[in-house]
C-alpha cells in the first residue's frame, strides 16, 4: 500500500499513453457488456416464453408474409386451441429519430393469447371497438410524452402514406422481458387500406397441450410444404429468438465480436506495458539496489497493469450498466427488458483480471529477473 | 575486525566464449569510519569491486564480509533486505526516478522499513537538510541541477542510516563547482556523522579529500 504512490507516479509518466490504454480497455469492456447483454436479454426473453404457444412464419424468412387464409387451416389442426396473427408495420414517427416497433394485430385474438399484455378493462373496450385505435406500451407513452386520446400520425415505409391512429389504451407488461414500448393497432385497418396486400407476417398458436408441440409443428409444416408459402413452425422461445435474429446467428456474431475486441485490447495493453517496462530498465536496477526485492518489482508492474485495466473496466462496465439503465434502452423494441446483468459484470471483471495478468506478466517477470549489474552496464 | 573484509576474492565474467578475469585473488580490509577513495584506469574493476561489496553481484569464489554478514552467501531475498538496511549506493547517473519528487525519491528506502508516515517524513527532511536541499522537497529531478540531483541521491543513500555508503564516480558528470560541493558533503558525512564511505573516482583532486586512497590496476590493489 505504501508503494501505491509509486505505481500511480509511474502511470502519470506517459499520461496520454495511460489514458489511451485505459480508454481502450473501457471501450472494449463496454462493447463486451453491450454484446453480451444482447445475448442474455434474448435468452431471458426466450426463457419467459410460454411453452403452450407456438409461432408460424414463412419458411424462407420471417420478412416474407403468409396468406390470410392460413388462419382457418391452422385453427383446424388438432391440438391448436386458438390462432392469432400480426404484422410488422415498420413506420416512422416525427423526424424519424424516435424508433419504436409497430405491430398490426388482430385485437381480440391477440390480447386473448397474450395475457401478459395487461390493459385496463375500459381502455381495452375502447381499443377493440374503434378501427383506427392504437394500444401503446406504458414505456413508449412516457418516452414520447403522449396522452391517452391523442392522435398520432405514422409515416408508412413498407405501406406508404400517413397513418393516423388515436391512442385509446395503454398496456403494462406483467413480465419484465416483455417490451413496454410497442405500438399496436388493428390489422383490419391495415388490410383494408392496402387493398388486401398486407397479409399476416406471422401467426401465433395456442396449444391445448404443450407436450404435443413437436407433432403440431410437423403437421402444420407438412400441410403447407407444397404450397406457395411453406411454413416454419416453432416454439415461442425459438420464435422469439428467430424474430430478433432474423439477420443471422446473433449469438455467434456477438460472441465472436466480443472475443475479437477483447483480444485486440489485449495486444494494445500488452504493448503499452512492454514499452513502459523497457524504458525503465535503469530504474528497476536502482530500486533493486535500494533493496526492493524481485517479488516487489514483479508486484509493482502487475499493480500498474491492474490499475490501468481495472479502471478501464470500471468505466466501461459501469458506463454500460448506467447508460442502458438510464436511457431505458430496448434495442428499438427488439430487446425488451435490455439489461446488463450482474453475471455479465462479473464476467467482464473476470476477463479484465485475465487481461491484467496477460498484459503484465511478461514485463513483470522481466523486471523481477533483471540483473542489476547487467542493467546498469547498459544504461551507463 | 574491519567493517569490510574481502578474502581471496576471485571474479570473472563470461562473455560469449570469452572469460574475463577481473580479480584473481583479491584481499581487502576497510575500517569502520574510514573514507576510502578507489582509483584506477577504466576497466580495472572498480565498479565490480563496489558491486561485490554492496551485494549487487557475487564473487566467483572467496568471501566478502560486511559488518559480520557473509554477503557472498546470502540468498537473494535476504540480500535485498540486507542491502536496504546496510548499504547506501550512489551511481554516476540515473539515480533518481524521474516521476518522483526529491522527497519521494529519498523516501524510497524507508518504504521498505516498518516506519509510520510521520517517521518517514521526519527522516526524509533530515536527510535532505544534511545535503542542503530542504527547500527542494517537491522538485522533480528535471527541475534540479546535476549537482543537486547527486545530492538528492546522497540523501537517499544516507536516509536509512546505512552501515556503509558506496559511490561509483558520483562526480563524473558534474562541473567542477558541483563536484566540489558533493565532495565537501561527503567529507562532512565522514568527519561529523562518522559514516564509512568508499568512493570510486577518476579525479586525483577528489581522491585527496579521502583519508585513504587505493589504486586498482588490472584487478590488483596498491595503496
Ligand atoms: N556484467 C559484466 N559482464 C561482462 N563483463 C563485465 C561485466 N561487468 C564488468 N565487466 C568487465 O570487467 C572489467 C571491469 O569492469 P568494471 O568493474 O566496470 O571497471 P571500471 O569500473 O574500473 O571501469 C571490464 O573489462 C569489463 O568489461
Ligand atoms: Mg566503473
Amino acid at each position: 500500500m505504501k508503494l501505491l504512490p509509486l505505481v500511480l507516479a509511474n502511470l502519470r509518466r506517459h499520461r496520454l499513453r495511460t489514458l489511451l490504454t485505459t480508454l481502450g480497455v473501457a471501450l472494449a469492456t463496454f462493447l463486451f457488456a453491450s454484446l453480451r447483454s444482447v445475448v442474455t436479454t434474448l435468452n431471458a426473453g426466450a426463457e419467459v416464453a410460454s411453452a403452450s404457444r407456438m409461432g408460424v412464419q414463412n419458411a424462407t424468412a420471417i420478412v416474407f408474409p403468409l396468406p390470410l387464409s392460413y388462419r382457418e387451416r391452422l385453427a383446424a389442426v388438432p391440438g391448436v386451441a386458438a390462432v392469432t396473427w400480426a404484422n410488422w408495420f415498420g413506420g416512422l414517427y416525427g423526424d424519424g429519430k424516435t424508433f419504436f416497433a409497430q405491430f398490426a394485430v388482430d385485437p381480440e385474438t391477440y390480447l386473448a393469447m397474450y395475457p401478459e399484455i395487461s390493459v385496463p378493462p375500459g381502455q381495452k373496450e375502447a381499443f377493440l371497438h374503434e378501427r383506427t385505435a392504437a394500444l401503446v406500451g406504458k414505456g413508449l407513452m412516457e418516452k414520447v410524452g403522449w396522452r391517452l386520446g391523442q392522435d398520432v400520425t405514422i409515416r408508412g415505409t413498407i405501406y406508404p402514406g400517413d397513418w393516423t391512429f388515436t391512442i385509446r389504451a395503454v398496456y403494462t407488461p406483467t413480465v419484465r422481458a416483455m417490451d413496454d414500448r410497442s405500438f399496436l393497432f388493428h390489422y383490419d385497418y391495415l388490410y383494408e387500406r392496402t387493398d388486401h396486400r398486407a397479409t399476416p407476417g406471422w401467426y401465433a398458436l395456442q396449444l391445448s397441450d404443450p407436450s404435443h408441440a413437436a407433432s403440431v409443428a410437423q403437421t402444420i409444416d407438412a400441410m403447407f410444404r407444397n404450397s406457395s408459402a411453406p411454413t416454419k413452425t416453432m416454439t415461442e422461445k425459438a420464435f422469439n429468438q428467430s424474430f430478433v435474429t432474423m439477420w443471422g446467428n446473433v449469438q455467434f456474431l456477438m460472441n465472436s465480436i466480443g472475443m475479437a475486441v477483447v483480444f485486440a485490447i489485449l495486444m494494445v495493453t500488452a504493448n503499452a506495458m512492454m514499452m513502459t517496462a523497457r524504458e525503465r530498465t535503469g530504474e528497476v536496477a536502482v530500486l533493486k539496489t535500494i533493496g526492493f526485492t524481485d517479488r516487489t518489482l514483479f508486484g509493482l508492474v502487475m499493480a500498474e497493469a491492474s490499475v490501468v485495466t481495472l479502471s478501464g473496466a470500471v468505466l466501461g462496465l459501469g458506463g454500460a450498466k448506467l447508460l442502458y439503465a438510464g436511457t431505458g434502452f430496448n434495442g428499438f423494441g427488439f430487446l425488451p427488458g435490455f439489461d446488463v446483468t450482474p453475471a455479465t459484470l462479473a464476467l467482464g471483471f473476470g476477463i479484465t483480471l485475465l487481461l491484467a495478468v496477460a498484459s503484465g506478466i511478461v514485463p513483470a517477470l522481466r523486471a523481477a529477473r533483471l540483473s542489476i549489474v547487467q542493467a546498469l552496464r547498459h544504461v551507463e | 575486525m574491519a567493517l569490510v573484509e574481502l578474502r581471496n576474492v576471485h571474479k570473472s565474467f563470461q562473455r560469449d566464449t570469452q572469460v574475463i578475469e577481473v580479480f584473481e585473488n583479491l584481499t581487502l580490509d576497510v575500517a569502520e569510519r574510514s573514507f576510502t577513495a578507489l582509483m584506477g584506469p577504466s576497466g580495472s574493476g572498480k565498479s565490480t569491486l563496489l558491486n561485490l561489496i554492496a551485494g549487487l553481484d557475487r564473487p566467483t569464489s572467496g568471501t566478502i564480509t560486511v559488518a559480520g554478514a557473509k554477503v557472498n552467501a546470502m540468498p537473494p531475498t535476504a540480500l535485498a533486505a540486507w542491502r536496504a538496511r546496510h548499504i547506501g549506493f550512489v551511481f554516476q547517473s540515473y539515480n533518481l526516478l524521474p516521476v518522483l519528487t526529491a522527497f519521494q525519491n529519498v523516501e524510497l528506502p524507508l518504504l521498505l522499513a516498518p516506519l509510520s508516515r510521520k517517521q518517514r517524513d521526519e527522516r526524509v527532511r533530515i536527510a535532505l537538510g544534511v545535503v542542503g536541499l530542504d527547500d527542494r522537497l517537491q522538485h522533480y529531478p528535471r527541475q534540479l541541477s546535476g549537482g543537486q540531483e547527486q545530492r538528492v541521491a546522497i540523501a537517499r543513500a544516507i536516509v536509512s542510516d546505512p552501515t556503509l555508503i558506496l559511490l561509483d564516480e558520483p562526480t563524473g558528470q558534474l562541473d567542477k563547482r558541483a563536484a566540489e560541493e558533493v565532495l565537501a558533503l561527503l567529507q562532512r558525512l565522514n568527519s561529523e556523522l562518522h559514516k564509512t564511505i568508499i568512493i570510486v573516482t577518476h579525479d586525483a583532486h577528489a581522491a585527496e579529500k579521502a583519508k585513504q586512497v587505493l589504486h586498482l590496476e588490472k584487478g590488483v590493489l596498491a595503496a
